[in-house]
C-alpha cells in the first residue's frame, strides 16, 4: 500500500494535515525539507529518523529539538509549558538518553495577557526542575496580534546515553516483544475535547509526563533492549508503521491487549477517530529481545509511569514495514500510517 | 465504559459467528446500507470470518459520499468568494470537488471552519455579524433534525447573515431504487441503527412486503452487527421477510417524535440526485418555502457550474454494491486517502476509506 512520496507542485500550500505526523507529514520531510537541510557533505541524511540524534563525533550525547503550538494553553492534565519540557526530555529518554539540558525560545503574541505568560513560565519552570534538567539559555520574541496563535515554544535538549543502551527505530528484530507503557489515546482525545467544549474534559485528561526515569529503569536490560519511541502525533499506528519501515521487520499486535481507557474509546466512538491514531503525550512503546521481555514489563511496572505497562504483540520476519492488527472477532488487518490531520465524522 | 466492553466480547463474537456457521445453509448476499457499518465489518475483519460464500454488499449510506459534485463545487464557490465563512463537518472537508477541496481553498486563504455541530454554525454568524455564514448541511436522517434545529434557531434569532446549503437524503428510497435494480442481487438488509432511531423503523415495512427482503435494523459495534446478519440470515432461511429490531436499545417503532416534528416543520421531501447514483425521486429534504430566506442556494446564486467526475472513478457502482473498491483499477494507485478521485475514499464512512484504512488489496493477507 506505501508508495513513493509524490512530488509536491509548485501551486499546491501547505495543509494543516502536513503536520499531523503522518503520511502527508512524512513526505513533506522526503521530498522537500530533508533534501534542503540534509547533508555534510551535500545529500539527505542518511538512517532512521530518530526523535533526537548523536552528536557528530560525540556518539555518547544526543540533541533534540521540538515546537509546541498547542491549543487551547491549558487543558486536563497539563498545558503548553509542562508539554514543552516533558516532550524534549522524552524525545532524549526514547534515544536512551538522560536529559542534561534544555532550551527554551518563546514566540508570544502581541496581547497575550501577562497572568496567562506567568502560568505558562512556572510550569515549565515546575515541569524543568521536577524532570532534574535545567534550562541553560533561551530566547523570547514577541510577534504582532494574528502573526502567532498566543504562545508558540520550541525547546532544545541535550541528553547523555544511558551506559549499554543504544535504542533505535532501525534495531527491531522480528522476534522481539512490542511493549507499551500505559493507555493511549488520553492526550489528543483531552485537547481535542477541551478545544471543542465536547465535555469529556472531566473524564479524561492528558497522559503528559517526562519518561526518562522510566527509561533509566530499564537500564539493566542493556542492548537487548532495541527500540524505544514515545507515539505522539499520529498516535501507536504511526509509531509502530515508522519502527516497522525503519528496521526492515512486520509487526502484529492484539486489539484486546490494547490498553484503551473507557472514555477515550467512548470520545473516538462518537467522533470517528482511531484511537491507535491519536496523539500521546505520556506513553511509550518497546520492542525487546523475547528473553528479555519479562524482565524489561516488570522494569516498567515498578516505575509510576510505568503501572499499566502491558504486552501488546511482537515483531516478525516480514513482510517488512506493514503493520498488522488482530481484531477483537479473530480477523487481521492492516494498520496504516494516519494521511493529514484526523477529521471528525459527520454521524 | 461497560457499555462499550459489553458488544466487543470476543468470547461471545466468536459463538455469534459459529452459530451464523450452523445456521447458513446457502451464500446470502446481505447489504449493509450504512457506512458507519461498513467500517466496524471492515475493520473488525467480520466480512471475510463470515460462512463461506457469504457476502456482505456495501451500500450507499456514507452522506459524505453521496453529495452530489455539483453541491461540493456551489459550495467551494461560495467560500472563496470574499466574506463568506463556510463551515461543515470535519470529513465533508477534504471530498474533491471538480477542481480541488475545502481544505485546499482553505490553505489559500478562504475562511473554512470544521465545526461539530450545526449550531456551532449558527454561533459563529451570531460572533461575526460582518460575515456571511453558511453552513453546508448533508447527511441522511440522522444529522436532519439537528440541522433543522439550527435553522429554526437562526431565524427565531432573526440572523440575516446565516444560511445552509442543505443536500439531504433519505435512506427508504435509494433501498427501493436499488431493489428496482433487475441486477440486485441482495437478498437481505442490515437497516442502519442511528437513522431508524430518528426515524423509526415503521417506513422499511412496505418495503419487506413488497420486496419479500428481510430487514433487520442494526447497531455497530461488532456484536451488534454479528446478531443482525445472524437474525437476517435466520429469516433467510426460514423464508420470512419481516422488519426486525437488533437496536432495541436504541430504536422505537415510531422513533424519536420530536425530532421528526422538527424535520418536518422545517424540511419537505424534495427529489434529489446521488453522487454517484444519479437522480432519485423524493429521496432528499430541501428547506420549506418559508425558510427560503435561509437557503444559501438562493442566496448566494451561483452560475456556471461544471462538474465533472474523474472518468476512471467507479464511485457508482462502489456505492451500490455492483463492485468492490479492490475491482477499481485506480483504487490504492491513482486513488488514495492523500489524492482521492472519489468521495468514497474521503469520508471516514466511505467504503474505498474503509478498504484502504483496512490494508485490504487483490490478494489476501
Amino acid at each position: 500500500m506505501s508508495s513513493c512520496p509524490n512530488p509536491h507542485e509548485e501551486h499546491e500550500r501547505v495543509l494543516l494535515g502536513h503536520g499531523a505526523g503522518g503520511r502527508l507529514t512524512a513526505e513533506l520531510l522526503e521530498s522537500l525539507l530533508l533534501p534542503a537541510v540534509g547533508g555534510f557533505p551535500a545529500g539527505p541524511p542518511e538512517g532512521p529518523l530518530e526523535d533526537a540524534a548523536p552528536l557528530p563525533g560525540r556518539p555518547e550525547l544526543v540533541m533534540s529539538t521540538d515546537g509546541f503550538v498547542v491549543h487551547p494553553l491549558f487543558f486536563p492534565g497539563g498545558d503548553i509549558g509542562s508539554l514543552a519540557v516533558h516532550g524534549t526530555v522524552n524525545d532524549l529518554a526514547v534515544m536512551g538518553a538522560r536529559p542534561l539540558a534544555l532550551s527554551v525560545a518563546l514566540v508570544i503574541e502581541e496581547g497575550l495577557p501577562l497572568s496567562e505568560l506567568r502560568s505558562v513560565a512556572g510550569s515549565l519552570g515546575k515541569a524543568a526542575r521536577e524532570a532534574e534538567v535545567p534550562v541553560v539559555t533561551g530566547d523570547t520574541k514577541v510577534v504582532g496580534r494574528g502573526a502567532a496563535d498566543k504562545i508558540f515554544i520550541t525547546t532544545t535538549g541535550i541528553g547523555t546515553r544511558i551506559p549499554g543502551l543504544a535504542p533505535s527505530a532501525a534495531r527491531a528484530r522480528p522476534g522481539d516483544a512490542v511493549l507499551l507503557s500505559g493507555p493511549i489515546g488520553l492526550h489528543g482525545t483531552a485537547v481535542l475535547s477541551t478545544r471543542e467544549g465536547l465535555g469529556f474534559e472531566a473524564d479524561i485528561a492528558s497522559d503528559s509526563r517526562p519518561l526518562h526515569r522510566l527509561v533509566e529503569a530499564l537500564a539493566p536490560v542493556g542492548a537487548r533492549l532495541h527500540t524505544l519511541r514515545d507515539p505522539t502525533r499520529g498516535g501507536l499506528a504511526a509509531t509502530l508503521n515508522e519502527i516497522a519501515r525503519d528496521s526492515g521487520v512486520a509487526v502484529e499486535i492484539d486489539e484486546s491487549a490494547l490498553p484503551v481507557p473507557g472514555p477515550v474509546a467512548a470520545a473516538c466512538d462518537l467522533l470517528g477517530l482511531d484511537p491507535l491514531h491519536v496523539a500521546n503525550e505520556g506513553c511509550m512503546v518497546a520492542f525487546v529481545a523475547p528473553s528479555a521481555a519479562e524482565a524489561a514489563l516488570a522494569a516498567m511496572r515498578s516505575r509510576a509511569e510505568g503501572t499499566g505497562a502491558v504486552r501488546i504483540g511482537e515483531a516478525t520476519a516480514g513482510p517488512a514495514g506493514r503493520v498488522l492488527l488482530r481484531t477483537l472477532v479473530g480477523a487481521r488487518r492492516v494498520v496504516d500510517m494516519p494521511v493529514g490531520e484526523q477529521l471528525p465524522r459527520i454521524c | 465504559m461497560k457499555y462499550l466492553d459489553e458488544y466487543r466480547d470476543p468470547a461471545l463474537a466468536r459463538r455469534l459467528l459459529e452459530e451464523l456457521r450452523r445456521t447458513a445453509t446457502r451464500p446470502w448476499q446481505i447489504m449493509e446500507v450504512c457506512g458507519g457499518q461498513t467500517h466496524t465489518l471492515v475493520r473488525q475483519g467480520i466480512d471475510e470470518l463470515l460462512p463461506a460464500g457469504m457476502r456482505m454488499v456495501h451500500g450507499p449510506g456514507c452522506p459524505v459520499c453521496v453529495t452530489p459534485l455539483e453541491t461540493l463545487d456551489r459550495a467551494m464557490a461560495i467560500a472563496a468568494r470574499p466574506g463568506v465563512t463556510l463551515a461543515s463537518f470535519g470529513d465533508m472537508l477534504r471530498v474533491p470537488g471538480s477542481d480541488t477541496d475545502l481544505l485546499s481553498l482553505r490553505a489559500r486563504g478562504a475562511d473554512v471552519r470544521v465545526v461539530y455541530s450545526p449550531m456551532e454554525a449558527v454561533r459563529l454568524a451570531v460572533l461575526h455579524p460582518d460575515r456571511e455564514v453558511v453552513f453546508l448541511a448533508v447527511g441522511f436522517e440522522t444529522t436532519a433534525p439537528a440541522n433543522a434545529m439550527a435553522v429554526l434557531h437562526a431565524s427565531r434569532l432573526g440572523l440575516r447573515n446565516f444560511s445552509v446549503l442543505v443536500s439531504h437524503v433519505l435512506v427508504p428510497p435509494a433501498m427501493t431504487a436499488l431493489l428496482d435494480d433487475p441486477d440486485c442481487e441482495v437478498e437481505a438488509f442490515l437497516a442502519a441503527g442511528h437513522v431508524c432511531a430518528v426515524m423509526g423503523c415503521s417506513a422499511y415495512e412496505p418495503i419487506a412486503t413488497r420486496y419479500r427482503v428481510p430487514i433487520v435494523v442494526t447497531g455497530f459495534e461488532p456484536l451488534d452487527l454479528l446478531e443482525g446478519i445472524l437474525m437476517t440470515v435466520r429469516q433467510l432461511e426460514a423464508g420470512r421477510a419481516e422488519v426486525e429490531n437488533q437496536y432495541a436499545r436504541a430504536v422505537r417503532r415510531d422513533g424519536n417524535i420530536a425530532a421528526r416534528s422538527i424535520v418536518e416543520h422545517v424540511f419537505r421531501v424534495t427529489d434529489r440526485t446521488w453522487r454517484g447514483i444519479g437522480p432519485l425521486p423524493e429521496s432528499g429534504l430541501g428547506l420549506r418555502p418559508e425558510f427560503a430566506d435561509y437557503d444559501a442556494a438562493l442566496r448566494h446564486k451561483v452560475e456556471d457550474l461544471h462538474p465533472a467526475e474523474d472518468p476512471q472513478c467507479l464511485a457508482g457502482s462502489i456505492l451500490t454494491g455492483a463492485a468492490l473498491p479492490v475491482d477499481c483499477p485506480a483504487y490504492g494507485t491513482r486513488c488514495t486517502p492523500r489524492h482521492p478521485l472519489g468521495a468514497p475514499m474521503v469520508s471516514a464512512e466511505g467504503t474505498c476509506a474503509a478498504f484502504h484504512a483496512a490494508g485490504r488489496t487483490r490478494s489476501p493477507l
